[in-house]
C-alpha cells in the first residue's frame, strides 16, 4: 500500500467511522440516561431507509422526504415511549431485551406488510451526485463526503446540547440520580420522552441520509445493530463523546483489517472489543 | 379442558385411520389414500417471496396435470422454515413422521437444506431441491432419493470464466462474501477462467452479510485488473452494484458476476447496473415460446411475474409428475421412481435439462446483460453444463 492509497483507505475508514457514530449516538443516548436496552435500534434505522424511499418516490425530492420523515419518526418515538418504554424503565434489563426483541419481530412483519419484501433504491439528489477523482480510476462520491459532514454536525450539535444547554443539563442530572432531580423540580417524565424521542429521531435519520448507498431492503437493521452495540460497548456505555472515539476506532479496524488481513477481517473488531474491555471492563470513557 | 379433548379426538382419527389401513390391501391403499407432499420453505424472513415464486411454480406444474400425480390426489402440508439452520432437521422430520409426507419440496437457505439432507438420508423420504445449491447435497452427501432441479453453487460461475477471457480481460479480481455459497461460487469460477486461460490476480472477500465495500473499492482501483467478477445476492447486490458505480469504477473496470447479482434487485440499482455481464441457467427475457408461455400462464395464474426461483419450483413439479407417471402414483416404488427421475428430461422454461448421475441439473447457462433494468440474453456461455458431482457415491 503506496502513500495515496493509505489516504485514501484512511478517509474510507473516518467515513465508515462517523456514520456508525451517526448510528450508535442514539442507542447510547438511550441506553445511558435510561437505562433501557434497545436491540429495536435497527429496527429504527430500517424503518428510516424504507420511510426515505417511500416519501421521495412520493415528494420526487430527498431533502423534503428527509424532513417529514425526522418529524413522523420523533412522533412516531413519542407514541412508542409513551405506549410502551415509559413502562420498562424501572423493570430489569431482561424484560427491555424481551420488548425490544418482540418489536423487532412486529416491526419487520409491519415493514413486509406495509411495503412489502423488495429490494429498493433511492436517488440521490442531482446537486450530491457527482464524484470527486481520487486516482486515474478511482473517484469519491460527493454523496458519501456529505454524509460524513452530516455526521460531524450531529455530533458537534450533540456534544452542545447535552453539555451547554439547560436541556442537556436536567438530561445529565436525570441520568445521575433520578429521584434528586425530580424533587429539585426537574419533570424527568418529559426528559425521558424527549430523549427517546431525540434517539429514536436519530436512527430513523441515519437510515434516511444512508438510504442512497445503503440501498433498502428487509432485514437491513439487524445487521448494523450488532455494530452499534460494539460501538457502544467500547465507548464506554452512554457516553456520546465514547461513542464517537469507538465508532471512529471500529472504521479504522473494519477497513484496514479487510485490506491488510482478509482473512480475520469478521474477527477484528470483536477482537478489539474483548482488548478493550480487558483493559477498561466499563469502555473508553465513563458516562 | 379443550386441549385434552382435542387430543383424544385427534389420536382417536388416528387410531381408526391406521386400523382401517390395515385391514386393506396395501397397493388398495396407495391408490385410495392422496398422495402427500410436503412444501419446506421460507414463508418469512428475508427469503419469503423466494418460497412463494417456488411454491406458486410448484403448483403451477401440478395444476397442469389437473391437480393430480399418478392419477391420485394430492394432500398439502406446509412448514415455515424461516431459513432458520438450527430448526432445518426438526422440520424437516416433521413433515417426515408427524405428517407421513411422500415426498418434501425444500428449500432456499443451504444451511436449512443441509437439515432436509440428513433427514432424507436417513428415512429415504423423495427430496427435490428448487433452490439451494450447496454442493454437499449432490456431491459428498448425494442421495438416491435426492434431486435438485435448480443448479450447483459452482454452475453459474463455472461457465463465467470463459466469456470474460472471450472478451479480452485475462486479470481478474475476484470479490465475494466469505460463506460456503461464497466460497463454492468462487470455485467455479476459478475453475472456468484458469482453464480459460485467464489468471485470478487477487481475491477479495467481507465478512457476511456485510455490506461496506469502500474499502475494497479502493483495493480494486489499485490493483487494476482488467475485469471483476463477483457473487453478491439480495440488498447487498443492490448496495456492491451502486457502490461500484459510484466509485467511478464502472466505466473502468468491468464488472462481471454469478447471475444472482442481477436477479430482482435490477429496479433498487438503476443505472449503476447497465452493462453488467452476469452468467446463470435462466433469465426473465429468455426469448422462446416456451418461456414466453410459461410466463403468460404464470402470470395470469398468480398476478406475478415469474421469476428464476418460479421456474426452479416449475421445473421441481414437473420432475414429480414425471417420476409419479411412471409409478402411476404409487410413489412407494421407490426403485421405479428414482429411475426415471434420473433418467428424465425437463422441458423447462429455461430450457430442456437432464440429471447428472448424481442428480442435479445438466443445462444450458446463458451470458446475460443488464440493458433497461432487464437480464437480455445476449448468448450461451455453456452447453449442457453439469456440476462434477465430486465424492457422490449412490448408496
Amino acid at each position: 500500500m503506496d502513500f495515496p492509497q493509505f489516504l485514501i483507505q484512511l478517509l474510507n475508514s473516518v467515513q465508515y467511522g462517523l456514520l456508525l457514530f451517526m448510528l450508535a449516538a442514539g442507542l447510547t443516548l438511550i441506553f445511558g440516561i435510561m437505562g433501557v436496552v434497545n436491540l429495536a435500534h435497527g429496527s429504527f434505522y430500517m424503518l428510516g431507509a424504507y420511510l426515505a424511499w417511500s416519501l421521495s418516490t412520493a415528494f420526487g425530492s430527498l431533502t423534503l422526504a428527509i424532513l417529514v420523515g425526522a418529524a413522523l419518526a420523533v412522533a412516531f418515538g413519542l407514541a412508542l415511549e409513551w405506549l410502551l418504554f415509559r413502562h420498562f424503565y424501572k423493570r430489569s434489563h431482561l424484560d427491555q431485551v424481551l420488548l425490544t426483541f418482540g418489536l423487532i419481530y412486529i416491526f419487520e412483519e409491519l415493514r413486509s406488510i406495509i411495503w412489502g419484501d423488495d429490494v429498493h433504491g433511492v436517488t440521490i439528489p442531482a446537486l450530491l451526485s457527482a464524484s470527486i477523482p481520487l486516482t486515474e480510476n478511482l473517484s469519491y462520491p460527493v454523496y458519501r463526503l456529505f454524509m460524513s459532514g452530516v455526521c460531524i454536525a450531529l455530533a458537534v450539535g450533540l456534544y452542545l446540547l447535552i453539555s451547554k444547554t439547560r436541556l442537556g443539563m436536567k438530561i445529565r442530572a436525570g441520568a445521575f440520580n433520578r429521584d434528586m432531580a425530580e424533587s429539585l423540580g426537574v419533570n424527568i417524565k418529559l426528559i425521558h420522552a424527549t430523549v427517546f424521542a431525540l434517539g429514536v429521531g436519530l436512527a430513523t435519520v441515519a437510515g434516511m441520509i444512508a438510504s442512497p448507498v445503503a440501498s433498502v431492503y428487509p432485514n437491513m437493521g439487524s445487521q448494523v445493530l450488532i455494530m452499534c452495540f460494539v460501538v457502544v460497548v467500547i465507548g464506554g456505555i452512554g457516553s456520546v463523546r465514547g461513542a464517537l472515539i469507538a465508532a471512529l476506532l471500529v472504521g479504522l479496524v473494519d477497513t484496514f483489517g479487510k485490506v491488510l488481513l482478509p482473512s480475520m477481517a469478521g474477527m477484528l473488531v470483536y477482537m478489539l472489543m474483548a482488548a478493550v474491555l480487558l483493559w477498561k471492563p466499563e469502555g473508553l470513557f465513563k458516562a | 379442558m379443550t386441549s385434552r379433548r382435542l387430543v383424544l379426538t385427534r389420536s382417536a382419527a388416528i387410531v381408526g385411520a391406521a386400523s382401517t389401513g390395515l385391514l386393506l390391501p396395501e397397493i388398495v391403499r396407495a391408490q385410495a389414500a392422496r398422495v402427500r407432499v410436503g412444501l419446506m420453505l421460507p414463508y418469512t424472513g428475508t427469503f419469503a417471496q423466494l418460497g412463494v415464486a417456488i411454491e406458486n411454480g410448484f403448483r403451477m406444474a401440478i395444476n397442469e396435470q389437473g391437480g393430480k400425480l399418478g392419477g391420485r390426489e394430492i394432500e398439502y402440508f406446509k412448514v415455515d422454515d424461516e431459513s432458520d439452520p438450527s430448526k432445518g432437521i426438526e422440520n424437516a422430520n416433521k413433515l417426515v413422521l408427524r405428517d407421513k409426507v411422500d415426498v418434501i419440496v425444500g428449500t432456499v437457505h443451504s444451511g436449512v437444506q443441509m437439515g432436509i439432507q440428513k433427514v432424507a438420508r436417513d428415512t429415504g423420504v423423495l427430496s427435490l431441491i428448487p433452490n439451494a445449491g450447496v454442493h454437499a447435497a449432490t456431491r459428498s452427501l448425494c442421495a438416491p432419493n435426492v434431486f435438485r432441479t435448480s443448479f450447483s453453487n459452482s454452475q453459474p460461475t463455472r461457465a463465467l470464466g470463459k466469456v470474460m477471457v472471450d472478451k479480452g480481460h485475462k486479470k481478474a479480481v475476484w470479490i465475494t462474501w466469505k460463506y460456503a455459497a461464497g466460497d463454492e461460487a468462487f470455485e467455479g469460477f476459478k475453475e472456468g477462467y484458469t482453464a480459460a486461460g485467464g489468471s485470478i490476480v487477487k481475491e477479495l472477500g467481507l465478512p457476511f452479510p456485510q455490506v461496506e465495500f469502500q474499502a475494497l473499492l479502493t483495493e480494486i482501483a489499485a490493483l487494476k485488473p482488467d475485469a471483476v467478477a463477483c457473487f453478491f445476492a439480495g440488498g447487498g447486490a443492490a448496495k456492491f452494484i451502486r457502490d461500484y458505480a459510484a466509485a467511478g469504477l464502472k466505466d473502468k473496470i468491468p464488472l462481471y458476476g454469478s447471475g444472482f447479482l442481477t436477479e430482482g434487485v435490477l429496479d433498487a440499482a438503476g443505472p449503476a447496473a447497465d452493462g453488467i455481464i452476469t452468467t446463470m441457467h435462466y433469465s426473465d427475457s429468455l426469448d422462446t415460446p416456451r418461456n414466453k408461455n410459461f410466463r403468460l400462464e404464470y402470470a395470469k395464474a398468480f398476478r406475478s411475474q415469474p421469476d428464476v426461483y418460479a421456474v426452479q419450483g416449475y421445473d421441481s413439479g414437473l420432475l414429480l409428475v414425471k417420476g409419479a407417471n411412471a409409478v402411476r402414483g404409487d410413489l412407494a416404488n421407490k426403485a421405479t421412481l428414482h429411475k426415471s427421475m434420473q433418467g428424465a428430461v425437463i422441458d423447462s422454461p429455461r430450457g430442456k435439462w437432464t440429471m447428472s448421475p448424481s442428480h442435479n441439473p445438466i443445462q444450458d447457462i446463458y451470458v446475460r446483460r443488464v440493458e433497461n433494468k432487464e437480464n437480455k440474453v445476449i448468448g450461451v456461455a455453456a452447453k449442457a453444463l453439469a456440476d462434477s458431482g465430486a465424492g457422490c457415491k449412490m448408496a
